[in-house]
């Protein structure tokens, strides 16, 4: 387990990073969310030792986090880059020494997870001389090759094809299977309510909201209800105490106390039978939305399509 | 992706790096990817080619054929006459009588009649064919004792040849060098790798490689420069000069190393506070100068003692002025020391904080980072 305490950080006297608290488990997909400027690519830099907080703690595994537990972290920058000219073999086995590996067990890693992402065939090309799609697939072997145990991944679906989302989602998945702490921010919300099992939201340099995604939704966002009945239902909108939000001849979903959605739901029934009453979670983008509105009251576009 | 079984294998496998051993590595890919590349191997040979043919050229056309001895035939001189034209580097032919020599200069297998003449104050006259025997004359004739007041022990041709020698390779391997560390330091910024190098190893060994890798390969050139003027001077027969210059040389490499590793450290801080190729230009113009300036110091100053003096301590000029000075012989024997001294404190000075500012700035992205907010960073 990754945590994070009390992360503060200030650039030129500007504080960016405010008590950053946040937890990420093994085995599970953590999403980090926020708008541009909320924090998110420097508090990624922080865990991984290439800036170094003002103050707080890290620890993996109860352990303060230190160079050597560093070593096994992979990480995907937002911006992607690698040596254009540079062939993709040698890259890869070059950035696997780095980490540590000796000549020959790197490039066995190299060649055998190159392989593994399609590009057999490519091994001697320089980077640049590759689609943009396989110079994506390069870039996740450089986040891989050295087998890490923490994965932090900076926008990893930004700019990708669908073949290489659906890439990137397999090898996130195995990772975490594996027993291994993946963290990745991403600005599409869709992408990590489907995949993420815990969620980190932070906003203006400080953490929003954590904890499971379902659990999040249960607590934040405001609480709707969708009702369905065979009889006529508009008559909902013109009752006191509710708000609809849709309002169909058979369906309504409406916004109300929980008492006085459970008076509606007595009042429908004697109308005709009912055939389904659910309470609407939120989306994570209405949270999100929710959140950003309080903290910063510019959210950028991207952040909260 | 990994099955448990190879991932055990591979932990035990891996350790983290020592900052040594990191530095190595950068160093390593340094000097590879640059001596593969084929601009680097053109430019080697092109230099090569020139330095050679440049100097064998200037030995074939420039220098005298002095081994070369003017056949001359004599006739009707004493013994002791003929010895000393003999002494005097000439292949000698007697002849009975004039009208045999005549018919040996004619016919072309001699280039002049050395004969006996009272009237003449050496008491010999030459005779050519056609053309006044310049040459033989020459040989033969007496020249008053000449004598320097203050000999500085090399002539003035060659002091200059010296000085523009130590100047240029200087200049042009730290300015070849330099610009190479300034371009692969902000390609690695703007293409955002530095983020996942500096992931996997510090920021100093970063720095560190890459001033070893490019000192290697700088050196390598200094080398293969001074080689191919010793063979050019070689081939074409001026062994003297290098004889003359074998010391100052030995002072310069030892004087190279820590002024190319200064020059290097500039321009790789330098680099590192711009993110875009197209903004190299405002920060690259003050390390080129330093990478002028003692060429010119040299050229200009070279007939001030002072200047000379003064700049042979200034660890940007020293490696130039002060093998110089010592190819002027010009220096006591501490000098070198206290230079030599002053350059490897002032590198170390400024590689450190060419440290601070690269690790400082090499995340910054967008505009020029200022030096005071580089060093107003933490971390």
């Amino acid at each position: 387990m990754l945590e994070l305490h009390d992360i503060c950080r200030s650039f030129s006297g500007r504080q960016v990073l405010h008590d950053v608290s946040l937890t990420a488990e093994r085995g599970q997909l953590t999403g980090f969310v926020g708008g541009n400027g909320a924090g998110k690519t420097t508090t990624m830099r922080i865990i991984l030792g290439v800036l170094a907080p003002d103050s707080g703690q890290m620890q993996l595994d109860g352990v303060e986090l230190g160079s050597q537990a560093r070593s096994r972290f992979g990480y995907m920058p937002s911006e992607r880059g690698l040596y254009p000219k540079m062939k993709v073999a040698e890259q890869i086995t070059y950035l696997a020494r780095l980490h540590g590996y000796s000549k020959p067990e790197a490039t066995h890693r190299a060649v055998d997870l190159l392989s593994q992402l399609g590009l057999s065939g490519r091994l001697k090309d320089p980077l640049e001389a590759l689609s943009l799609g396989n110079q994506q697939r390069v870039q996740i072997a450089a986040s891989l090759v050295h087998e890490p145990d923490v994965l932090i991944l900076d926008e990893p679906f930004s700019g990708l094809d669908p073949f290489a989302v659906d890439l990137v989602l397999k090898v996130l998945s195995d990772k975490a299977a594996s027993g291994a702490v993946v963290l990745f921010s991403s600005h599409q919300l869709d992408v990590v309510e489907r995949l993420c099992d815990d969620l980190v939201i932070i906003g203006d340099g400080k953490v929003l909201a954590a904890g499971g995604r379902e659990d999040l939704r249960r607590r934040h966002g405001t609480l709707r209800y969708e009702i369905a009945s065979e009889a006529d239902l508009s008559w909902v909108q013109s009752r006191t105490g509710i708000r609809t939000d849709e309002s169909h001849e058979n369906r309504v979903v409406f916004r109300a106390e929980e008492s006085a959605a459970q008076e509606l739901l007595r009042d429908a029934l004697q109308r005709g039978p009912v055939t389904s009453f659910v309470p609407v979670l939120p989306t994570l983008s209405e949270i999100f939305r929710e959140f950003t509105n309080d903290s910063a009251p510019t959210v950028p576009q991207e952040a909260s399509r | 992706m990994s099955t448990a079984t190879v991932r055990e294998s591979q932990l035990s496998s891996k350790t983290r790096l020592s900052t040594l051993a990191a530095t190595r590595l950068v160093a390593l890919r340094e000097i590879s990817t640059q001596v593969r590349s084929k601009s680097f191997i053109i430019s080697t040979l092109i230099t090569v080619l020139i330095i050679v043919g440049g100097i064998v050229a200037t030995g074939f056309f420039g220098g005298d054929d002095d081994d070369e001895q003017i056949p001359v035939v004599t006739t009707g001189i004493s013994q002791d006459v003929q010895q000393q034209v003999e002494e005097a580097g000439f292949s000698v032919t007697a002849a009975d009588s004039m009208p045999e020599a005549e018919q040996l200069l004619r016919d072309g297998d001699v280039d002049a009649i050395v004969t006996a003449d009272q009237d003449s104050p050496v008491g010999v006259r030459v005779i050519g064919v056609d053309e006044a025997p310049t040459a033989a004359a020459q040989q033969l004739s007496v020249a008053p004792t000449v004598e320097v007041l203050e000999a500085g022990g090399t002539d003035s041709v060659m002091r200059y040849f010296a000085a523009m020698g130590f100047g240029l390779v200087f200049m042009f391997v730290a300015m070849g060098s330099g610009v190479m560390i300034m371009q692969n330091t902000i390609q690695e910024k703007q293409n955002r790798i530095v983020e996942i190098l500096l992931s996997a190893i510090p920021a100093r060994a970063l720095l560190a490689g890459k001033i070893l890798g490019n000192s290697v390969l700088a050196l390598m050139q200094a080398l293969i420069m001074g080689g191919s003027a010793a063979l050019g001077l070689a081939v074409s027969g001026q062994l003297a000069f290098l004889q003359m210059l074998s010391w100052p040389m030995l002072w310069f490499l030892l004087f190279f190393i820590p002024g190319f590793v200064l020059i290097a450290s500039v321009f790789a801080a330098s680099a590192s506070l711009v993110s875009r190729q197209e903004d190299s230009g405002s920060v690259m113009t003050p390390a080129m100068m330093l990478v002028m300036v003692p060429y010119f110091v040299v050229l200009i100053f070279l007939d001030n003692e002072f200047a000379m003096m003064v700049s042979s301590y200034i660890p940007f000029t020293a490696p130039v002025s002060m093998s110089m000075r010592l190819f002027d012989d010009a220096v006591e024997w501490f000098e070198p020391i206290i230079s030599m001294g002053l350059l490897v404190l002032t590198t170390a000075l400024v590689m450190a904080l060419a440290a601070k500012i690269y690790s400082r700035s090499l995340l910054k992205m967008g505009q020029r980072v200022k030096l005071t907010a580089a060093f107003a960073s933490n971390d």
